[in-house]
C-alpha cells in the first residue's frame, strides 16, 4: 500500500464530476456506514463485487484502515482459488476475517442439504448468515449486491432494512431521497448496505482493470475439465458438482463470470486471459450474469422470494 | 465511464412508459439475449403478435400480479458514450412520495404524453413535481403518435396546451424538448422516424446523449458536510487528522481559508487526499478527505465552507414538505430533521396549506397526508447551515426521520 507524501505540493486537480458518479457514490456510501452504526461487517465472497467493495472501502477511510471486519458465509463449495485469494487480501489489509460454515448449519440440525442433481448450498447460506448477524450483533452488514443483477434487486434500497429475521418488507421501504441515507433502527434490526447498487456488471470490471485490481485466476480463462446441462457449462473438477454418468467430461477454455458456490455457478466459453479481454468480452456479451446462475432460473420469482426470507 | 445520468420516468402502464423503457433499452443494445429470450416467451404466452418490450421492465411479483409498478424501479443501459439509470416510478397521485424520490437524484425528467389523449391531470402532476425538484432538462415524449396518423397538428395541439402549462412554472431556466414518437414502432427513439418528416429536431436518444450534466449550481459556493473525522493512529500516521466527505456546489483548492460551522472558528486547507493521492483542487461531487492547517474540534455533521460565502445559518426554518408517511404530519410534531450529515430535533410550528399537483392552486390545511405537498415552518432544537433549495440542491433539503418508528417520513425543500 502506497504511504501518502507529506509536505509534497500537489498540481493535480480532481476532476469535476456530476452527483452520480459511481466511485464517490460508493465511497460517501462507506462513509455514512462508519458514521451511522456501531457494528458494521462487511460481506466478503471472495467474488470480484466484494474485492471491489474492499477497495472501495480502503479509498474510503485510507490512511486508516477499513474500521470493520469482514465476514465470509462458507458453503464449504468454494472454488479452493476463491480461498486462498481471500486469505491472502485479509493479510495485506491487516484486518479482520470471520468465516461461519453452512457445514455447521447442517451438522446442527438448522438446515437441511438439498437433494437431486441440482442440490445447492446457496439458499442453505440464509441460515448461517443470520446466525452470524445475531452472534456478533452486527447492524449493518454491507454487500456487493447491485440492482442490475436481477429483477427484484433492482427495486433495493442502498440502505435496505432488515427485521429480526432478515426479511425484506418490498412494500415498505424507506424513500431514498438526494443522497441522504436513513440508519435509524431499532435494537435486533439490522441494515444491509449497497455501496454498489449503480454499478453494472460493467462497470466493475473496468474498474477492477482501471484500479489494477487483484482478482482470483478463475475470471480468467483457463483450461477445465468440464461438462454441459441444460445449454451450461459446469466444472467436472470437483465433488460438489453432481454429475450423472451420461454427462460427458470435456476439456474446454472456459472462465466464470461469478465465483460463488461451485455447485450452482456454470462458466462460459472464453479465450479472454487478460483483465483488457475480459472487458471486451462483457462489453460485447449478449448474455446477462446471473443467467449462468441455475439458482435464479428456478422460478421467474426466485431472487424476491429468497430475500423476503432473509438472503443476502 | 463512472459517470452517469440519471432519467425519471413516471406514468402508468396504459401511456407506453414500460413500452418506451424497454425499447429505449432494445435499440441500444442493452438486453441480453437471455432477457429477449424472456420476453418473447413472455409475449407468446399472452398471444401477442409483437414483442412486449414492457415485460423487460417489470419487477415484483406483486407488480407482474397486478400489471403495474409499485416502487421506483432502476433500470440500466448505456450507449457507447453514456451510462443511463432510469428511475422509474408510476404516475398516480398514489405514489407521489416515489415521484418525488425518483426525481431528487436525476438531472433529466421524460414526461409522456398520449397523443390521443393530450395533457392530462397526470402530465401537470408530472411536471409540477420536475418544477418543484428543479430538474433543468425535462423531455416531453408525445407518444403512441401511430395511433394518430403521425399528425403534425396532433403535435402541435399539444405542445400548445404544455406550453400553457409551462407558464405556471416556477423554475424559469427548466428546458424543454418536445419529442413526437412512437415507442411501439421505435420512431424518434434512436433514430429520426421517416414518418414524421415535418418534425426537424432530433430522436429522444440524440436529447439524452447530448444533455449538459454540470449544474450551473456546480460552479457556486462549496459546502463541505464532513461526513466522520479519519484518524488512524497508527506510528505512520501519528497525528493524521483527516475530514471526510463530499463536496458540494463549488470547488475547494488547498491553502482556501475555510470557515468551521457552528463554530465560525477558522484555517486553511492543508491537503486534500483522494485515497493515497495528494490534490491541488477538489470540485463538485468528489468524496475527499481534508486536513487543516490548525489543530480544530471538528465532528460529524459539522460544515466548511468559506468565510465570504457563508450559508444561513438558523433555527427557524420555512419549507416545502412533501409527506411520505402513513401517519400525517401535524402541527406541534416532533421529528428528527436530518441536513446532509447534521442532525437536529425538529418540531412543526405551522402547516401552512396543501398545494395542489395540477397547479390549481393551494387550500389552507392544518396536516399532510401520505402523497400530499404543503408549506411549513419549522423550529429546531439547534441552527442548521443551509442554502435555499434553488441556489443549491443537496444543501437546501432535508429529510424528517420518526423517532418512534424510524421511518423516512417526509422530504423537505428549504425557501
Amino acid at each position: 500500500m502506497a504511504t501518502i507524501r507529506a509536505n509534497t505540493i500537489s498540481t493535480k486537480s480532481l476532476p469535476n464530476l456530476t452527483a452520480n458518479d459511481l466511485e464517490h457514490e460508493a465511497i460517501y456510501i462507506f462513509r455514512e456506514v462508519a458514521a451511522q452504526f456501531e457494528n458494521p461487517v462487511l460481506l466478503f465472497s471472495g467474488g470480484k463485487d466484494s474485492i471491489t467493495l474492499v477497495r472501495l472501502a480502503q479509498k474510503a477511510f485510507y490512511p486508516a484502515k477499513i474500521p470493520f471486519p469482514l465476514l465470509h458465509i462458507d458453503t464449504g463449495h468454494n472454488f479452493k482459488e476463491t480461498i486462498a485469494f481471500r486469505d491472502k487480501l485479509v493479510a495485506d489489509l491487516g484486518i479482520n476475517l470471520i468465516v461461519r460454515y453452512v457445514q455447521d448449519s447442517i451438522d446442527q440440525g438448522k438446515v437441511l442439504e438439498e437433494q437431486g442433481k441440482y442440490a445447492s448450498r446457496n439458499s442453505l447460506q440464509t441460515t448461517t448468515l443470520l446466525d452470524a448477524i445475531e452472534e456478533f450483533k452486527f447492524d449493518a452488514c454491507i454487500g456487493g449486491a447491485r440492482r442490475d443483477e436481477e429483477k427484484a434487486r433492482a427495486k433495493e434500497r442502498i440502505f435496505s432494512v432488515r427485521d429480526d429475521f432478515g426479511q425484506w418488507d418490498e412494500k415498505n421501504q424507506r424513500p431514498e431521497v438526494f443522497d441522504m441515507l436513513n440508519g435509524h433502527i431499532d435494537l435486533g434490526q439490522n441494515v444491509r448496505v449497497f455501496p454498489i447498487s449503480n454499478w453494472t456488471e460493467l462497470d466493475v470490471w473496468s474498474y477492477i482493470e482501471k484500479e489494477k485490481i487483484e482478482i482470483p485466476s478463475l475470471y480468467f480463462a483457463h483450461k477445465r475439465s468440464t461438462f454441459i446441462r441444460d445449454g451450461l457449462i459446469w466444472t467436472a473438477e470437483d465433488e460438489v458438482v453432481f454429475r450423472s454418468e451420461d454427462e460427458a467430461v470435456q476439456e474446454r477454455w472456459v472462465r466464470f463470470r461469478t465465483v460463488g458456490d461451485m455447485s450452482c455457478t456454470a462458466a462460459v466459453e472464453s479465450t479472454a486471459d487478460s483483465i483488457e479481454k475480459v472487458v471486451a468480452e462483457i462489453r460485447d456479451s449478449r448474455i446477462s450474469e446471473r443467467g449462468a446462475r441455475i439458482d435464479d432460473k428456478r422460478s421467474e420469482a426466485a431472487m424476491e422470494k429468497r430475500k423476503q426470507q432473509g438472503y443476502f | 465511464m463512472m459517470n452517469v445520468v440519471k432519467i425519471a420516468t413516471a406514468g402508468s402502464v396504459d401511456d407506453g412508459k414500460s413500452t418506451l423503457i424497454g425499447r429505449l433499452l432494445y435499440d441500444t443494445n442493452s438486453l441480453t439475449e437471455d432477457k429477449i429470450d424472456a420476453i418473447q416467451k413472455s409475449s407468446l404466452k399472452k398471444g401477442y403478435d409483437y414483442l412486449d418490450f414492457s415485460l423487460a421492465t417489470d419487477g415484483l411479483v406483486a407488480e407482474r400480479e397486478q400489471g403495474i409498478t409499485i416502487d421506483v424501479a432502476h433500470i440500466y443501459f448505456s450507449t457507447r458514450s453514456r451510462s443511463y439509470i432510469i428511475a422509474d416510478t408510476p404516475g398516480h397521485v398514489e405514489y407521489t412520495r416515489n415521484m418525488v424520490t425518483g426525481a431528487s437524484t436525476s438531472q433529466v425528467a421524460i414526461v409522456l404524453i398520449d397523443a390521443r389523449k393530450g395533457v392530462v391531470e397526470q402530465t401537470y402532476r408530472h411536471f409540477f413535481i420536475n418544477n418543484l425538484l428543479r430538474i433543468k432538462n425535462v423531455i416531453v415524449a408525445i407518444n403512441k403518435m401511430d395511433l394518430v396518423d403521425f399528425s403534425e397538428q396532433v403535435y402541435l395541439d399539444i405542445k400548445v396546451q404544455f406550453e400553457k402549462l409551462n407558464s405556471k412554472s416556477t423554475y424559469e431556466e427548466q428546458q424543454l424538448h418536445f419529442i413526437p414518437v412512437s415507442a411501439l414502432h421505435g420512431d424518434n427513439i434512436a433514430i429520426k422516424s421517416e414518418r414524421m418528416p415535418w418534425y426537424e429536431g432530433k430522436p429522444l436518444l440524440y436529447h439524452l446523449e447530448q444533455l449538459e450534466l454540470t449544474d450551473v449550481n456546480d460552479q457556486g459556493e462549496a459546502r463541505f458536510p464532513v461526513q466522520q473525522v479519519i484518524r488512524p493512529k497508527t506510528a505512520e500516521f501519528h497525528d493524521f487528522r483527516g475530514y471526510a466527505g463530499k463536496v458540494y456546489g463549488g470547488s475547494l483548492e488547498v491553502g482556501d481559508e475555510v470557515a468551521v460551522l457552528p463554530t465560525g472558528t477558522r484555517s486553511r486547507i492543508k491537503d486534500i487526499y483522494f485515497y493515497d493521492q495528494s490534490f491541488k483542487r477538489a470540485s463538485s461531487g468528489n468524496s475527499v478527505t481534508l486536513t487543516l492547517e490548525d489543530n480544530i474540534n471538528i465532528a460529524r455533521g459539522d460544515m466548511l465552507v468559506r468565510p465570504n460565502e457563508l450559508p444561513k445559518v438558523e433555527r427557524a426554518i420555512e419549507a416545502t414538505i412533501c409527506w411520505m408517511d402513513n401517519k400525517p404530519l401535524t402541527a406541534g410534531s416532533k421529528y428528527i430533521l436530518r441536513h446532509n450529515t447534521n442532525q437536529v430535533l425538529s418540531k412543526i410550528e405551522l402547516i401552512r396549506n396543501v398545494i395542489a399537483t395540477d397547479y390549481s392552486g393551494s387550500e389552507p390545511a392544518s396536516s399532510l397526508h401520505l402523497n400530499q405537498i404543503g408549506e411549513t415552518s419549522l423550529k429546531l432544537s439547534k441552527p442548521i447551515y443551509f442554502d435555499p433549495y434553488s441556489s443549491n440542491k443537496t444543501n437546501g433539503a432535508f429529510i424528517l426521520i420518526d423517532p418512534q418508528t424510524n421511518a423516512t417520513s417526509g422530504v423537505g425543500f428549504i425557501h
